[in-house]
């Protein structure tokens, strides 16, 4: 994972509550092989309406994953199925972070895994947020994890993420990446493995 | 007491030789896995997420992969029809060669259900651990090995660093004590043990298989308890190693040789559970009473004994035991009462990782052999591997099945999850020697009665569910 210090992009107002992953994305997409690749499923019911904010200017990517978009949403967003696809999804759209008063518990977790920042905001913060994003379209949102702070224009709001899960974004550290802190115990580990013990290669 | 000299099971020993760093303060311990079996169904978005990371497979030379879920056992040299299966098998194609792991394709003389392969080419061994994404892992538990399921995460971290962070589990000890009567088996001696715990009995726990009655297991029967451990909600499940599991492995292409050989029986030798270690819980079970077994319901933990009849939801005292058995029966469409020996079945399935190796094929084919199977009742017989199919035809066994009336298939997981076409059609019922009589898992509506290699073939003979002596007792009269 790369290391996160601060994402900005376009804010995409999602003034909606209890937005759960099944809305995300629905389970249809689920029998997929990839990691990747899901920027078409995400929000994929809501997306056949042409008035949905991703459909409009200037909040729609033309390419996914090439222009960074910030999710401001209302409460409780990423409720439900604990499908780490609804992350996915939101990644491979373009969006770094989701700015909510509060989130799934899973997919707060997942989104840890993954990289999209997940900020916590005062609901009357997302509020304000959404009137100025209103006012401005197009405007940049600025998320600043190591200030913990959202900007939008000249005014800030502070945001709330664990400390763990802040510490491994700022470190650029998934799970694996932290295992991998311990590679020298790995490869000291594997050094003393007896030769009996199997393995697969050359294919006897 | 130092931690070295203190009383030991075997899951603890093992564990504890894997330790590649203690975690403190309630972090979890870092072990190394010395084996990583890999399918086409749990491991794409894992290589996808290496991709993405840009980071290799740390050990593919402690990784091996083999399609099994999605491959038909039938025509396996056309194209497979459905889309879906397709591109997971070609994803793995892909994956495996971008990754350097090492492949057996549908076709290849080592391809087959992934809990089949490893002990047959003698990956599996005692003390080692192993994982793949699939909870029947736990077979290679038979072995003396620490052997477990994993999500597709875990997939990619142990593709990444051959190790997980994991916390210790709770220990139990099945004791089986005594002779099992002629015609029942190893799958009785689990389905009892299940309908005993429950299929959440073993939550957090390793189990370690022992007495007098696992000791005079066969390792093909020790891999059939091992591997429905995970019925009862079990981590693993282990049974010491011993002659038999030497007998077994050695000479196996990857078995250890020569000195290497004595080198590691010497430790093997030492993995049994310290005569004064304590376990979590115990549990014991009396062999010379079993009988074989039979579920009647929709959970492996519902069966009985064959000579029961279908039991009285009003008779559980629990609650929730009485409406899931109401609901089991209503699935099941079977009354209260009714001798289990005089439910007709449709189909009878003999194959999954639980009962596909040569021993389960050969036990079946004794029974059936010179006769001919029900009217009325399909009879699929499905190896595990391609390797078992080769030595029962070398056996003739592919005659005998065939002329019992059967379908002899190519290897593969088949009708254990229906993934491939080999389904039941809706109401249908199964006599299956699989290991999950789960609503709809052999085909949508089906129905599955689980039972071992021989009440299979017994019942593929009278139509009804039936144990061997039931047949005896026709011949002789
Ligand atoms: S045979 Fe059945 S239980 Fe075994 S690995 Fe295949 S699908 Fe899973």
């Amino acid at each position: 994972m790369e290391p996160i210090s601060t994402v900005a992009g376009i804010g995409v107002p999602l003034q909606r509550s209890n937005v759960d992953t099944d809305q995300i994305i629905p389970a249809q997409f689920l029998k997929r092989v990839t990691k990747t690749g899901f920027d078409d499923a995400l929000f994929y019911g809501w997306r056949q309406d042409p008035d949905f904010v991703l459909n409009r200017e200037p909040y729609r990517v033309e390419q996914p994953g090439t222009e960074t978009r910030i999710l401001i949403a209302g409460p409780d967003f990423g409720t439900g199925s604990s499908r780490e696809h609804a992350v996915w999804a939101l990644r491979d759209y373009g969006f770094a972070a989701v700015l909510s008063s509060r989130f799934g518990d899973i997919f707060r977790g997942n989104s840890g895994k993954q990289g999209l920042l997940a900020a916590q905001l005062s609901e009357k913060d997302i509020e304000t947020i959404w009137l100025i994003v209103d006012e401005h379209p197009g405007i940049a949102v600025s998320v600043d994890l190591v200030a913990k702070t959202v900007t939008v224009g000249t005014a800030s709001f502070p945001f709330e993420i664990d400390d763990y899960t802040r510490w491994r974004l700022l470190e650029g550290l998934d799970d694996i990446g932290l295992t991998l802190r311990d590679e020298n115990h790995i490869t000291e580990f594997e050094s003393r493995r007896e030769s009996w013990r199997p393995t697969t290669l050359p294919a006897r | 007491m130092t931690e070295a000299a203190r009383p030991r099971t075997l899951a603890e020993k093992v564990w504890d030789d894997h330790l590649v760093v203690k975690g403190e303060n309630g972090s979890p311990d870092l072990i190394y896995i010395d084996l990583h079996l890999v399918h086409e169904v749990t491991s794409p978005q894992a290589f996808d997420g290496l991709r993405m990371a840009g980071r290799p497979v740390r050990r593919p030379d402690l990784t091996i992969a083999t399609e099994d879920h999605n491959t038909p056992t039938l025509l396996i040299d056309r194209p497979i029809a459905d889309p879906i299966s397709r591109t997971q098998i070609e994803t793995l194609r892909t994956n495996a060669q971008e990754f350097g792991i090492r492949l057996h394709s549908l076709g290849d003389i080592e391809q087959g259900i992934v809990h089949v392969v490893g002990p047959q080419l003698g990956l599996t061994m005692p003390g080692i651990t192993v994982v793949c994404g699939d909870s029947h892992t736990s077979t290679h538990g038979a072995f003396g090995a620490m052997a477990f399921g994993i999500g597709t995460s875990e997939v990619e971290h142990v593709l990444a660093t051959q190790t997980l962070p994991l916390k210790p589990f709770k220990t139990m000890a099945i004791t089986v004590e005594g002779t099992l009567k002629p015609g029942v088996t190893a799958k009785d001696i689990i389905l009892a043990v299940i309908a005993k715990i429950g299929t959440g009995g073993g939550q957090g726990y390793v189990l370690e298989y022992r007495g007098s009655a696992i000791r005079s297991l066969s390792m093909e029967g020790r891999m059939t308890i091992c591997n429905m451990s995970i019925e009862a909600g079990a981590r693993a499940g282990m049974v010491a190693p011993d002659q038999t599991t030497y007998d077994y492995l050695k000479g196996r292409p990857h078995a250890p040789q020569g000195a290497e050989w004595d080198a590691a029986v010497a430790y093997w030798n030492t993995l049994a559970t310290d005569d004064d270690a304590v376990f979590d819980a115990e549990v014991f079970l009396d062999a010379d009473e079993l009988e074989p077994f039979v579920t009647w319901g929709t959970n492996p933990g519902q069966g009985v004994s064959l000579n029961d009849s279908v039991p009285d939801p009003a008779a559980f005292d629990d609650p929730n035991d009485r409406a899931a058995a109401e609901r089991a029966l209503e699935y099941m469409d079977l009354t209260a009462g009714t001798p289990m020996k005089e439910i007709p079945v449709d189909a009878v399935f003999m194959g999954s990782c639980t009962n596909s190796r040569i021993e389960d094929l050969r036990a079946f084919a004794e029974i059936i052999k010179g006769r001919k199977k029900a009217d009325n009742v399909r009879v699929m017989v499905v190896p595990g591997s391609a390797r078992v199919r080769i030595e029962a035809e070398a056996e003739g066994i592919d005659k005998i099945v065939e002329e019992f009336g059967a379908e002899w298939r190519f290897a593969g997981c088949s009708m254990c999850l229906g993934m491939n076409p080999d389904q039941l059609a809706p109401g249908e019922r199964c006599a299956s020697t699989s290991n999950r009589n789960f609503e709809g898992r052999q085909g949508k509506g089906g129905r599955t009665h689980l039972v071992s290699p021989v009440v299979a073939a017994a019942t593929a003979i009278r139509g009804t569910l039936s144990s061997p002596a039931d047949l005896s007792v026709e011949v002789s009269a």
